[in-house]
């Protein structure tokens, strides 16, 4: 066959792109190309492989037909173009196979959507709330809420009801590895099923255009063995301990009393505004403000100092320039988060 | 509103230049419009194509300094805006209404006043949208606008879009009713449907999508306008309204959208290639079919877009497998392609390459295409940099190459010159790689979890390689483009005079001279087969079958060069009317924008004052 040489090249340089592909992929925390980790996340893995070979497939024949045609019948002295309008039978065929191909995709999606959307027995029940621009996370049968950072026990079904606050906007909670994006619409609630199969941290942000830190809206998740996992709920399940150094009691004092019980809860206290994120055990957190700082004692202090300056659109405002706080203020406050374990 | 010498023939008096800039503000001919419309579309591609370049510098590295996040949230959405609304449909409208009526053999659109108004209206449309950056912001919220955060967002930017959006949707309303009235009454004799050149049919299906989704957008925008402007609750949760309603509204218009900005691509696709093989298309009626079928589908695919939005298994479903078969009259039409390449004799002239190049990165989209059904996989693909792939690979590897391909083609018919074939070359291969370092990368950036519409990204995420290679291929288009508009400007003095039928066309476009005169043909031509002017250059065998013998007939060049018409042809007359009207449009925009009472009475009164005078001057003035 005269193509053959071209169909070669075109083999070559497509391995040659794989190869490259496999080099340059290096596996960042939310690749989902390689190691899914839930069930449902390696159906739909699965599901992409197939069609990811027959794309590959297609695209060969195709493209080679058409380098092919390119090369067999380009301009050359003596050459007559010839001259049909059709082959009706070719036409069929090809009308056909492409949609043979496709009806074979459409039943296992097709199943695998139903099996994904069915809610199973004994799950462990979170709520996930999405806010411009960070995650509250509410287990309502362990009574916890927490932020930014979920937890869940490997192996077992946890059912995920998402939503946004009624004046909040459209978010999308995705966590690559562990569940596809399920948006959280104001007014509504939407659900996902994640079962976990490894212990490991993953890595999720917001997927749908939220504003101005839309990219900086993001979360992580833990999973965690069965007794790890029942000790954290044990941990998160107890009050805040009461601050024994005067400059954390002085924050305390300013935070009970002052702005920031508005919109924050500490449990124990009279702190219980629900605007902002839980902080009753903040310092178990390794992360804040929609998982982009780590949770150290000079990030805190920036933040509370002037929380729009580090993240744009922040809804927390500038401790300095809005709340009327000093320094001196803000050092308080910072020493009674830092006891907040 | 003039000069002096124009002036003192008042408002009141039809403006008769032929030539000079007040013969292009007053025109109503087809062609003048066609090519106002292609260097306005033009030159929103220099200033989309700025956003891009911004965006992708922004994107080169992690945690990018060159755009704030707000700058970078107005530059990303009005790249979107541009390239759609400003720049692939208009580029379209260019093509369409330039050649349209010379296909069929007309002496002009319809209505042909309605056709300056709609892009008047285009023009005014397009720079309100754009005086945003300086009254406060540009729009903010994504080209989607997605409700409750378009309605939310603090700036005039999501305004202008709502009410920039709307008046562009009148100038595509104005342009497909013409073009449905033109194409299905003003055919030449004998020039039945089945004979058209497709491009013509796929001007049918796309003015029919525009016709049937610019009000659905229209309905969207006006709520988005009243809860922005009179505090309206449509899209408020909090009091019962509701976000998803944006979103199928929205994507009801959006989808058809995308077909309105390839099928006449497509349609140019499907005369460059038999035109460049030697020989007819490949299964005429199939491709014609397909693209009406991808018509009608395409309005029930919408909610491909919204797999995430939790409408539940069975509207999941339903969309999947639309969505999975309109890849079917998408893949006829591939494949009818390639069946019109094979067994011809093969010119590789720049719109040739233009035309495979669009075949070649199509297949890539839609394929890509394909993969966004397996909804369970969707839901990682989805808002991720593999959408921003696939998207790009049919509009810019599918509707802009095509595009570009039309101009090359038909360039020498429209200024008599050719563009240079050498740097046409050399800009059809530096936008190929270039668009494939740019656009390829994304796929594999979109499957490593890089989302969209980020203003900035970690530098832990394993996205630094690719994204820097994108840039490159990004910095690369940009250079070919350069490469373009060296050759356009380098052809109005140095191209090579181009005579009435410089490629061996098939259709009536090219039976005429170049550039055609103002009524196009001096005699009505009478067509008898599909690719008429084709087989008045050769004959067919005894055994009815064509052959390429060139049997000297009317159609060659000398002698269409020397018929001259000697009698009076009766073609409609300039008139300011139309911009007078459009120019209305904008200052209403405004009077809305800041509730301002004057401002709205004064943007009427100059609507109306437009319309008035355009209602009781007769078309054409007795002569």
């Amino acid at each position: 066959m005269n193509g053959s040489p071209a169909a070669k090249r075109r083999l070559l340089a497509l391995l040659a792109l794989l190869a490259v592909f496999a080099i340059a992929c290096d596996t960042g925390p939310q690749d989902f190309l390689k190691s899914q980790a839930s069930v449902q996340t390696q159906k739909a893995d699965s599901l992409w492989d197939v069609t990811f070979a027959i794309a590959v497939f297609i695209f060969v024949v195709v493209e080679g037909l058409i380098i092919y045609a390119l090369i067999r019948f380009r301009q050359r002295p003596g050459r007559e173009a010839a001259q049909f309008h059709g082959n009706t039978k070719v036409e069929i065929i090809l009308t056909v196979i492409p949609s043979l191909i496709l009806a074979g995709l459409a039943v296992p999606t097709v199943q695998t959507i139903f099996e994904n959307s069915k809610q199973p027995p004994d799950a462990l029940r979170i709520q996930v709330v999405a806010k411009q621009f960070w995650w509250e996370f509410n287990y309502p049968d362990l009574g916890i809420v927490t932020a930014n950072e979920l937890h869940l026990p490997v192996d077992q079904t946890a059912y995920i009801e998402i939503t946004s606050p009624t004046n909040d906007v459209i978010h999308s909670f995705w966590v690559p590895r562990l569940t596809g994006a399920q948006d959280a619409v104001p007014g509504r609630t939407n659900t996902t099923v994640i079962t976990p199969t490894a212990t490991g941290q993953f890595w999720g942000q917001c997927k749908e255009f939220c504003g101005l830190s839309h990219s900086r809206m993001r979360l992580r998740v833990f999973v965690e063995d069965r007794s790890t996992f029942d000790q954290w709920v044990a941990d998160q399940g107890e009050e805040a301990a009461e601050p024994t150094d005067s400059l954390a009691q002085q924050g305390q004092e300013l935070f009970v009393n002052g702005q920031c019980a508005a919109c924050h809860t500490i449990s124990g206290t009279n702190a219980a505004g629900t605007t902002g994120p839980n902080l009753t055990h903040l310092m178990s957190r390794r992360t804040f403000a929609g998982a982009i700082f780590r949770m150290n004692e000079g990030n805190l202090r920036d933040w509370v100092a002037d929380a729009p300056a580090m993240k744009p659109g922040s809804i927390m405002p500038s401790g300095l320039k809005s709340m009327g706080l000093s320094q001196s203020d803000v050092d308080a406050i910072v020493a009674y988060l830092l006891t907040l374990e | 509103m003039a000069t002096a010498a124009h002036a003192q023939k008042g408002l009141f008096s039809r403006p008769r230049a032929k030539t000079g800039w007040f013969s292009w503000v007053t025109t109503v001919d087809h062609k003048k419009i066609g090519i106002m419309y292609m260097f306005t579309a033009l030159f929103f591609f220099i200033v989309g194509g700025v956003e891009a370049l911004l965006i992708r510098a922004q994107l080169a590295q992690p945690n990018g300094q060159v755009l704030s996040a707000d700058a970078y949230n107005q530059v990303f959405t009005m790249h979107g805006l541009t390239m759609i609304f400003l720049v692939v449909m208009p580029l379209g409208s260019a093509l369409m209404n330039y050649f349209v009526p010379l296909m069929i053999g007309a002496r002009d659109v319809a209505f042909p006043r309605i056709n300056a108004f709609s892009y008047w209206v285009y023009l005014f449309g397009g720079l309100f949208l754009y005086t945003s950056f300086a009254l406060g912001g540009a729009p903010d919220g994504g080209w989607f606008g997605y409700a409750p955060l378009s309605t939310l967002q603090t700036s005039d930017g999501m305004t202008f879009y709502a009410l920039g959006l709307q008046i562009l949707g009148i100038a595509s309303l104005g342009g497909a009713i013409n073009f449905i009235v033109t194409i299905l009454n003003m055919r030449a004799p004998g020039m039945t449907l089945m004979r058209m050149p497709v491009f013509v049919w796929m001007t049918l299906v796309t003015s029919f999508l525009l016709l049937f989704a610019m009000p659905v957008i229209a309905v969207a925008l006006f709520q988005l306008m009243f809860d922005r402007v009179w505090g309206a609750n449509f899209f408020d949760a909090t009091v019962g309204g509701d976000p998803v309603l944006w979103q199928h509204l929205f994507w009801l218009f959006g989808h058809p959208e995308v077909y309105i900005m390839i099928l006449p691509a497509m349609g140019i696709v499907s005369d460059i290639l038999p035109t460049f093989s030697g020989k007819p298309i490949f299964g005429y009626a199939a491709i014609v079919f397909a693209g009406i079928a991808i018509g009608f589908m395409g309005w029930g695919v919408w909610a491909h877009h919204m797999f995430s939005v939790g409408l539940g298994p069975v509207a999941n479903s339903a969309f999947a497998l639309s969505t999975m078969f309109i890849a079917v009259p998408t893949g006829v039409k591939i494949f009818n392609w390639l069946g019109t390449m094979w067994g011809g004799s093969i010119r590789f002239k720049t719109p040739l390459l233009f035309a495979v190049g669009f075949v070649t990165m199509f297949v890539i989209g839609g394929l890509s295409g394909v993969s966004h059904a397996i909804v369970p996989h969707d839901g990682q693909q989805t808002d991720t940099y593999y959408i921003v792939a696939h998207f790009h690979y049919v509009l810019f590897g599918g509707a802009v190459f095509g595009l570009f391909g039309g101009m090359y083609y038909w360039w020498p018919k429209m200024f008599g010159r050719h563009l240079g074939e050498g740097l046409g070359k050399v800009h059809f291969w530096l936008m190929l790689i270039g668009f494939n370092l740019a656009f390829g990368p994304m796929h594999i950036l979109g499957l490593q979890g890089m989302p969209r519409r980020q203003d900035t990204y970690p530098d832990n995420m394993g996205w630094n390689f690719w994204n820097l290679i994108s840039t490159v291929g990004a910095f690369l288009i940009a250079v070919s483009i350069l490469v373009f508009f060296w050759n356009v400007v380098r052809s109005r003095t140095k191209g090579e005079e181009a005579g009435a039928d410089p490629w061996d066309g098939r259709t009536l476009e090219w039976a005429t001279a170049s550039p055609p005169p103002e009524h196009n043909f001096d005699v009505i031509p009478h067509v008898t087969h599909r690719d008429d002017f084709w087989h008045t250059k050769y004959a067919t065998d005894e055994e009815g079958e064509p052959v390429k013998v060139f049997a000297g007939g009317s159609g060659s060049d000398e002698n269409i060069d020397q018929v001259h018409h000697t009698g009076h042809i009766h073609m409609p007359d300039p008139s300011f009317w139309p911009v007078v009207a459009a120019f209305g449009l904008p200052v209403l925009a405004f009077g809305v924008l800041y509730i301002s009472t004057p401002t709205l009475v004064v943007g009427g009164l100059i609507l109306l004052v437009g319309l008035f005078g355009w209602g009781l001057e007769p078309s054409a003035e007795e002569h």
